[in-house]
């Protein structure tokens, strides 16, 4: 067993989750079994190659520049307002499970 | 089915039950029909609802309706055709969208409680372009929840049920935009793609499902899952029909700085080139152990049709296929935790009630909002970028994404496209794999390799199974040539 009831409640506790006790049971249960098909990726020699993290490394970029000029495709003129109008204060708390007009309200944050 | 649908709509429009009719048709005929005043834009969308209506109790593809929106937005485009002003391209067409797609004042809610109640403040750019070229957005349809899923089980509402055999998946995760596209309940529909979530469902939903070049298409608006594999794309019943629906949606955009800016071709022109010349290949990684033998035939009489068209077959090697799931499933749920970190009950989604401190909200909410999967996925994702694994399971795997990538493009040194079958089996019956994530994510297993490289890639219907089935034919193209992957797919469609 790779990973331990101690593991699923360490990753959980980064993970902002909390799970029952059944939901641990069944997730050390689900990793062990997944992690262990995910082992075949040992089998290949990677000590040459180069991370991929992006397809779009693959185009746009400009390669004989330096620094952020490489991305310059991406890049917009800096306008102060911005590509659109910014929500309204209205519509950006519209969906908020608590607030006042002004402000989302949330439970007492120092603490932990 | 298309070819008919033209006729009955010159000789014999007066003759057939009319709602049935007005839902068979492609986005040419339906917008000529409208531009015409054969038929109202209006007339359209009810046929399109009362088919809704009449089939979706058993199918289940709709979350959402938008009534609304659409007759207004049909209302506009009849002014037009009375005005006798030129319709847009998809002028009066009912189109359905998936849930992970955000809509302006319509629920949204990715299949997920967590996003139950969550109504956006803006279009995604995919569904502004649609709208501007005159679509009528019927409803946002059902998938799996996040989009994490290859049968449609995993939404938070209710499965969809293939419209072929409805003991059956539709696949997923745009299982609703695929079973809405087949049961002729909307023309066509946007869906996303993360890991095969739009060719799959069309191979079992016997449609057509394109993914385009990663960065062809804007996802401004697309809920996240792991954003250097999520794409938008379309599923439709013809490939002319979505070639016109990725020439509308493609494109720059400055709302989203990973969209790419390279020319967009005219792909509907594109269609007409000749096929005759072209190269496939076909790699003998997508034909081994665990491919059924009906999906087996069908593909290998497909490839027989292209030969009899003119092109050339050749062998190319995959070589690194076999590690594509692990690498897919280690990438994309390492992505998800990170995107699915805003999901805190504080802006938007569910908050769970009667709690005493911002971290106890936190886990509650995300507990009662997040359904067995997402949490898998998240618990998957967080383990792999945890301090002391990142460098076994995430570095590892995009290291592994490099060669599955180079695979590639070394194989389009030598050929134009490759053709595989889309899926190692036709659509599963329901509950068939809900009790083993492995063997859910093995479904994956010939679809996962594109968006690893970010090529394009077409579901495109090629057969049924003794069980009339459908089957779907995948064809793989080169970095932004969609135009070639879609002609190859026409000329197909044409063939058979």
């Amino acid at each position: 067993m790779k990973v331990t009831e101690k593991d699923v409640a360490y990753v959980a506790d980064l993970a902002n989750l909390e799970l029952s006790g059944e939901e641990r049971a069944g997730m050390v249960r689900d990793l062990n079994s997944i992690l262990d098909y995910m082992e075949r990726l040992n089998a290949l020699d990677t000590s040459n190659v180069d991370p991929m993290a992006q397809v779009s490394n693959r185009y746009g970029i400009d390669e004989s520049k330096q620094g952020s000029q490489r991305f310059a495709y991406a890049s917009r003129e800096d306008v102060p307002e911005g590509l659109r109008k910014s929500l309204s204060q209205e519509s950006a708390l519209a969906n908020a499970p608590d607030a006042d007009e002004t402000f989302f309200r949330v439970p007492k944050v120092i603490e932990r | 089915m298309r070819s008919d649908a033209v006729s009955l709509l010159h000789f014999d429009f007066c003759l057939l039950p009319l709602p049935v009719q007005l839902t068979q048709l492609s986005i040419d005929t339906a917008r000529s029909a409208v531009q015409e005043r054969k038929t109202t834009a209006l007339a359209l969308a009810e046929a399109h609802y009362a088919r809704i209506q009449k089939e979706d109790g058993q199918i289940g593809a709709f979350l959402t309706l938008c009534k609304e929106r659409a007759l207004e937005q049909a209302d506009r485009i009849d002014r037009m055709a009375a005005e006798g002003k030129p319709l847009p391209p998809l002028g009066g067409v009912p189109i359905a969208i998936k849930d992970v797609i955000s809509t302006r004042g319509v629920r949204t809610t990715a299949g997920s409680k967590i996003l139950g109640n969550y109504v956006p403040p803006y279009d995604c750019t995919a569904v502004a372009r649609m709208e501007a070229a005159g679509a009528v957005v019927l409803g946002k349809t059902n998938c799996d929840e996040f989009a994490m899923g290859s049968s449609n089980e995993n939404s938070a509402f209710h499965p969809v049920r293939n419209p072929r055999d409805l003991n059956r998946v539709p696949g997923g995760s745009s299982g609703g935009s695929a079973a809405a596209v087949a049961a002729d309940m909307a023309v066509v529909a946007l869906g996303s793609d993360t890991g095969g979530s739009i060719r799959q469902p069309a191979s079992f939903c016997g449609v057509v499902g394109f993914m385009p070049t990663y960065g062809r298409v804007s996802r401004y608006g697309l809920i996240a899952f792991a954003s250097s594999l999520d794409h938008i794309g379309p599923l439709a019943k013809t490939v002319k029909d979505a070639a016109i629906v990725l020439r509308t949606i493609a494109g720059r955009d400055s709302m989203d700085s990973t969209s790419a800016d390279v020319p967009v071709p005219d792909y509907v022109a594109e269609l007409e080139k000749p096929v005759r010349g072209l190269k496939l290949g076909v790699a003998k990684e997508y034909f081994g152990d665990g491919l059924d033998d009906e999906v087996r035939h069908a593909v290998e009489s497909a490839i027989d049709k292209f030969k009899s068209l003119g092109c050339e077959v050749l062998p190319v090697s995959l070589p690194h296929t076999p590690y594509a799931i692990p690498t897919y499933y280690l990438i994309a749920t390492a992505e998800a935790s990170s995107n699915l970190a805003r999901y805190d009950g504080v802006r938007y989604g569910h908050r769970a009630p009667g709690v005493n401190s911002l971290s106890e909200m936190y886990r509650r909410s995300r507990d009662e909002g997040f359904g067995a999967e997402v949490k898998r996925r998240i618990m998957l994702g967080t383990y792999a970028l945890s301090a002391g694994y990142y460098d076994a399971y995430y570095l590892k795997a995009q290291k592994v994404r490099s060669l599955v990538a180079r695979d590639f493009e070394e194989a389009f040194r030598k050929v134009d496209a490759i053709v595989t079958p889309t899926s190692p089996t036709a659509a599963f019956r329901l509950g068939a794999k809900s009790n083993d994530p492995l063997a859910m994510y093995l479904a994956d297993i010939y679809t996962v390799t594109a968006d690893l490289a970010g090529i394009p890639g077409i579901s495109v219907p090629c057969g049924e199974t003794r069980e009339k089935l459908p089957i779907g034919l995948q064809i793989l193209g080169k970095h932004f040539d969609e135009a070639t992957v879609l002609r190859l797919a026409q000329a197909y469609e044409q063939a058979v």
